[in-house]
């Protein structure tokens, strides 16, 4: 059974958000994605600046078997990436929910944030 | 609706955590815990690998060296018992049919290992050869079903073999057993193999150890409880093909197939065109030895991690396409991404540069003579 923690939203393509007092939300990927990815060799990110629309693609994880759009879950702008991933992609194997996050974004309108699944919502799909 | 194969081990993968996917028509693990971790075992200590789903084929009879010297394009004249000849076997185009390891047990008694997703189409040919030449005694027996294959590879694999024989005349056998040689009515383990070979797909030394279905699920435990204390972890299908192509060595359907002939692929060794009898694509083969290969594969480093797919196109800095990558992964051991490519000659020749295009970047693809890495044997 993946974790999924219980104070986090999710994205039926597999991001998770953490959103933040500041409207800065913290995204990356889930536990089971990066268990189905195996093991990750790469992440490409954007640029600190970048706006995005929800469901627009922000980067690229490569496994070692494929390579997977990430998708933003909601919009807004890209304020920090971790740039530790360049060097050390595995951390999103490792610490998927912890140091394998992949950006912070200054949320557009928080409402967004509602038509996300709960934890409850995720596992179903995950199963 | 399509049913997929099982080897014998099918259980223990499950039990042991695999993660089973369908590879040519069998449900096979592509990795236990972490394929690169999987790969860096196989290169610093040992890896056990399920290769239950190859075939093998027993070919018998007086007529049984002239039968495979019209098919094979190496050459077997020169085989004693307990060797064993890698080659191609060719159709009349010069395309490779498939790869397999030919093992001799005594004159007029080889068996054959063949890939697990050729052996019907291999049979078939076999059969038909068979029949197009009735003067020749020789008889073949499908032997896929009733023989279980395990590899134990890396540095250590020996030591661990070695602990398991079942006395000081089988320890003193797989001494005495060198690089392509194999040993018959061995017992490891307590269990009977059929063969022991000294042979294997990753570059580090290793044994495959041919034996029945049933003792499989045993015969793999009993080596991995042996084994785990010197390193030994389970290794699958990822790790394996990581493996080989980090060795540079080539796989039917990517840098070897019905369109790439050995020569093109690099294997101009295993073409014995000096040998003293006539095999399947000989003509076909000689003229590209004379003419040159139109195409020729190459192998590449990047110095990035962004692995190249295979599939993806090969071009120069206008663009302009100049092949196709045939394998690509990321080389645990460099840590960087490494492959393989079919390149058009005449590019090689004018040293143009070879690029590929990476979701809008250009990388640069590094021709390198392999293996990427030292290897022990």
């Amino acid at each position: 059974m993946s974790n999924i923690p219980a104070d986090l939203k999710y994205a039926k393509s597999h991001e998770w958000i953490r959103p933040g007092a500041d409207g800065i939300a913290t995204i990356g990927i889930t536990e089971y994605a990066q268990s189905s990815l195996g093991d990750i060799t790469y992440v490409q990110l954007p640029q600190p600046g970048a706006a995005l629309k929800a469901g627009d693609s922000f980067g690229v994880v490569e496994s070692v078997k494929a390579a997977s759009d990430l998708y933003a879950p909601v919009a807004g702008t890209v304020v920090e990436v971790n740039a530790g991933l360049d060097s050390a992609p595995e951390k999103v194997n490792q610490e998927p929910y912890g140091g394998g996050w992949m950006l912070k974004l200054k949320i557009d309108d928080l409402a967004e944030l509602d038509a996300l699944l709960d934890a409850a919502a995720y596992a179903a799909i995950v199963g | 609706m399509s049913i997929l194969k099982r080897t014998p081990l099918f259980d223990f993968h499950v039990a042991h955590g695999g993660r089973m996917v369908d590879f040519a028509g069998w449900e096979m693990p592509v990795q236990y815990r972490s394929i690169l971790d999987e790969h860096k075992a196989v290169r610093r200590a040992a890896g056990l690998f399920d290769v239950s789903h190859m075939g093998e084929v027993d070919v018998r009879g007086p007529g049984a060296l002239a039968f495979l010297q019209s098919l094979v394009t190496n050459d077997l004249a020169k085989m004693t018992p307990g060797r064993v000849v890698y080659s191609p076997m060719c159709g009349e185009t010069g395309g490779v049919i498939d790869d397999l390891l030919v093992h001799m047990r005594a004159p007029g008694d080889y068996f054959l290992c063949i890939n697990a997703g050729n052996i019907d189409k291999d049979l078939a040919w076999l059969r038909e050869r068979r029949a197009a030449a009735p003067g020749l005694d020789v008889t073949l027996a499908d032997r896929s079903g009733d023989t279980a294959l395990i590899a134990i590879q890396g540095p250590r694999a020996a030591g661990i073999v070695r602990s398991l024989a079942s006395g000081p005349a089988v320890a003193a056998a797989l001494d005495d057993l060198n690089y392509y040689h194999f040993a018959t009515g061995l017992t490891i383990a307590g269990i009977p193999c059929s063969a022991v070979a000294r042979t294997g797909y990753t570059g580090e030394d290793g044994f495959e150890l041919y034996h029945r279905p049933e003792d499989a699920p045993r015969f793999a435990e009993a080596l991995l409880a042996a084994g785990a204390p010197l390193g030994l972890e389970l290794a699958g299908l990822g790790a394996r093909d990581s493996l080989r192509l980090e060795a540079g060595f080539p796989l039917h359907g990517h840098e070897i197939s019905g369109d790439i002939s050995p020569l093109a692929a690099g294997l101009a060794w295993t073409v014995k065109f000096a040998k003293n009898s006539d095999f399947c694509g000989r003509a076909a083969l000689e003229r590209e030895a004379r003419d040159g290969s139109a195409r020729r594969v190459v192998f590449f480093k990047t110095g990035d991690r962004r692995i190249v797919r295979a599939g993806a196109a090969v071009i120069d800095e206008a663009g302009a396409p100049l092949g196709t990558v045939l394998s690509g992964t990321l080389s645990p051991i460099l840590n960087e991404a490494i492959g393989s490519a079919l390149i058009d000659t005449t590019a090689l020749a004018a040293g143009r540069a070879l690029l590929t295009d990476i979701r809008g970047a250009k990388i640069a693809l590094h021709p390198v003579k392999p293996p990427f890495v030292a290897l022990k044997k």
